[in-house]
């Protein structure tokens, strides 16, 4: 299996993206959907030397579940700040996140992750890569909104990745 | 039919109500930084909405399931995040009053976008091992 699918969530996720495009679940489609998820990672494998590893697939739904959660939350939480606030008395600063994370695809998903959940957007990363630079939209414990980033995100992404 | 058609109702209405508040954020907030927040997560569930009642329209009322719409919302959660980064850092590097702001990066180095050298030479960040088999 290893040698006929060297890149095994890239062949899935091949075949899923080409069985929804279809719009069509029958059995020409995914069979069509399985060689292009078989041959596309293997001509295209000089551009991928790496392999991402999931270490635990189950704390990965979990964790779509909590960020899912968070988006619902943060949605209503931004609306309201922008049509109740003036937008010049809200307390937007930068805070820095020291990341404990290492891994590329780890550090990709918290940025991710930041920009899409409540009153904060992720802005750069430092230049050694162990920083994050995120602009938040209104704070008034930026000690807490880092602690909150860490504990709820990156802790689980730490188990999830490395 | 009727709770069919009044439930998708809502859901879109729903959704038209957050891309609003979406644009209406972009549009009255002062300053860019806190001007991308609305459209990177209002729109989020704006979008979100008017997709799950497009599904279910299809399902529910024309009797056709349509699946296109998890591929929509999975491209834009893949795109958001990454046009709010690159406008934030194409802010931070015009300079002025946005790099007078910036905090410090806890790290012997600065932030990737001013500091692009060191940005290659010294990134700590680990690449996962290279496959053996490739």
């Amino acid at each position: 299996m290893a040698r006929l699918f060297p890149q095994p969530i890239l062949s899935i996720v091949i075949t899923l993206v080409w069985v929804l495009l279809a719009n069509d679940i029958s059995a020409g489609t995914v069979v069509l959907g399985i060689i292009l998820g078989w041959a596309i990672p293997r001509l295209t494998s000089r551009y991928w030397p790496d392999r991402p590893r999931i270490r635990q697939p189950f704390t990965v739904l979990e964790y779509l579940g909590i960020v899912l959660k968070d988006i619902a939350v943060s949605n209503v939480q931004v609306a309201y700040w922008v049509l109740f606030r003036r937008g010049d008395t809200l307390r937007s600063q930068y805070i820095t996140v020291p990341l404990d994370l290492t891994t590329a695809e780890a550090v990709t998903v918290l940025a991710g992750t930041i920009t899409l959940t409540p009153g904060t957007v992720s802005a750069d990363l430092s230049a050694d890569g162990r920083s994050l630079l995120v602009h938040c939209l209104e704070t008034h414990d930026p000690a807490a909104t880092v602690a909150q980033i860490k504990e709820r995100y990156e802790r689980r992404l730490k188990e999830i990745f490395e | 039919m009727i709770i069919a058609d009044a439930v998708i109702s809502l859901i879109v209405l729903v959704g038209a109500f957050f891309l609003f508040v979406g644009s209406l954020g972009l549009a009255k907030l002062p300053d860019l930084m806190r001007r991308l927040h609305g459209p990177t997560k209002a729109t989020t569930l704006g979008i979100g909405s008017m997709l799950i009642g497009s599904m279910l329209y299809f399902w529910a009322v024309e009797g056709n399931p349509s699946i296109h719409e998890p591929l929509i919302t999975l491209f834009l959660v893949l795109t958001a995040p990454v046009t709010a980064q690159m406008i934030a850092k194409a802010h931070i590097l015009r300079g002025g009053r946005a790099q007078e702001g910036l905090p410090g990066t806890g790290r012997p180095v600065g932030w990737a976008t001013l500091d692009a050298v060191e940005a290659d030479e010294r990134s700590e960040v680990t690449r996962t091992p290279p496959n053996p088999r490739a």
